[in-house]
């Protein structure tokens, strides 16, 4: 059975929620620990998830974009293996290059944590089975560094080959855009502010997560 | 006027950043013998009097900028 890797650093703290959302939705994942360099053709699937990574030390996500194991994460992405930040593990991923901008800190200043409405502006089979534009979800975010920024010239890159993920209906934290979620060029690394392994049951507020983990 | 006030942990605290970032270099092979993370601040003072707005920024540095207890600080004219 194919197998998924679940990231863990220190100060991840989303990983057992995305953990048991693969697992319910029939996926087989394991442990990847930040500390050890893998072999990047073990998995189908990787997923970074939400929290503090190293305390959010220097930057939100930069320490845990330069651990070993993000060696082997960039090698996995190079062979096109479908990789998905949540969150932090969203940052992560900017800081470690493997998609475009960087997170700061909220417009408000504030860490916001609510739900939000977005609308799906590129499909990405790969994590998502919604497959048309205008597709909308409910999900909630938790962030203090969640606002999107990205150079005007890339920002216009980001629109004209298909990068932009899912935006913002009523922007929360100022990102550029009103980005919520961005795509590499290949489309295999992707990444979202919002929390969908929030969102996998109606007890949690809502069941819009669920397709990002089958 | 700009003033400019660099705070460091005081090294007998543990600096938890510092730690941080320094074994993330020593990881990826960088040579160091250790490493120290603070925080630098840039304070846009009133008036052309350097010795006033020197004044004014070690009032501010000591109000809130710092803590004595575990930081140092130092001004440099900018």
């Amino acid at each position: 059975m194919s197998q998924v890797g679940v990231l863990r650093f220190p100060g991840t703290n989303c990983d057992r929620d995305v953990f048991e959302a693969l697992e319910a939705k029939g996926r087989n994942p394991e442990w990847v620990w930040h500390a050890d360099q893998f072999d990047s053709r073990c998995f189908d699937a990787l997923f970074l998830p939400g929290g503090f990574s190293y305390g959010d030390y220097l930057r939100s996500g930069a320490l845990a974009a330069r651990a070993p194991a993000m060696k082997s994460v960039r090698e996995a992405a190079d062979r096109g293996v479908p990789v998905l930040g949540i969150c932090n593990g969203f940052q992560i991923l900017c800081e470690a290059g493997l998609l475009p901008g960087a997170l700061v800190r909220n417009r408000g200043l504030r860490f916001i944590d609510d739900w939000v409405s977005l609308r799906l502006t590129n499909p990405n089979a790969a994590f998502d089975r919604r497959a048309s534009a205008g597709a909308r979800a409910r999900l909630p975010i938790a962030h203090a560094d969640g606002r999107f920024v990205v150079s005007d010239d890339d920002l216009k890159r980001l629109q004209d080959q298909g990068q932009i993920w899912w935006q913002y209906e009523d922007n929360p934290n100022g990102a550029a855009g009103d980005i919520a979620g961005v795509m590499n060029e290949k489309k295999n690394v992707a990444a979202l502010m919002p929390h969908p392994e929030r969102a996998m049951y109606d007890w949690m507020g809502g069941t819009d997560g669920e397709g990002f983990f089958e | 006027m700009k003033i400019g006030v660099k705070v460091m942990p005081r090294a007998e605290v543990l600096d938890t950043q510092g730690r941080a970032v320094e074994n993330t270099l020593r990881q990826n092979g960088k040579k160091l013998n250790a490493c120290q993370v603070g925080r630098y601040v840039v304070l846009d003072l009133p008036g052309s009097d350097e010795a006033s707005a020197m004044a004014s920024a070690k009032e501010m540095a000591d109000f809130v900028l710092h803590n004595p207890l575990i930081e140092t600080y130092e001004l440099e004219r900018l």
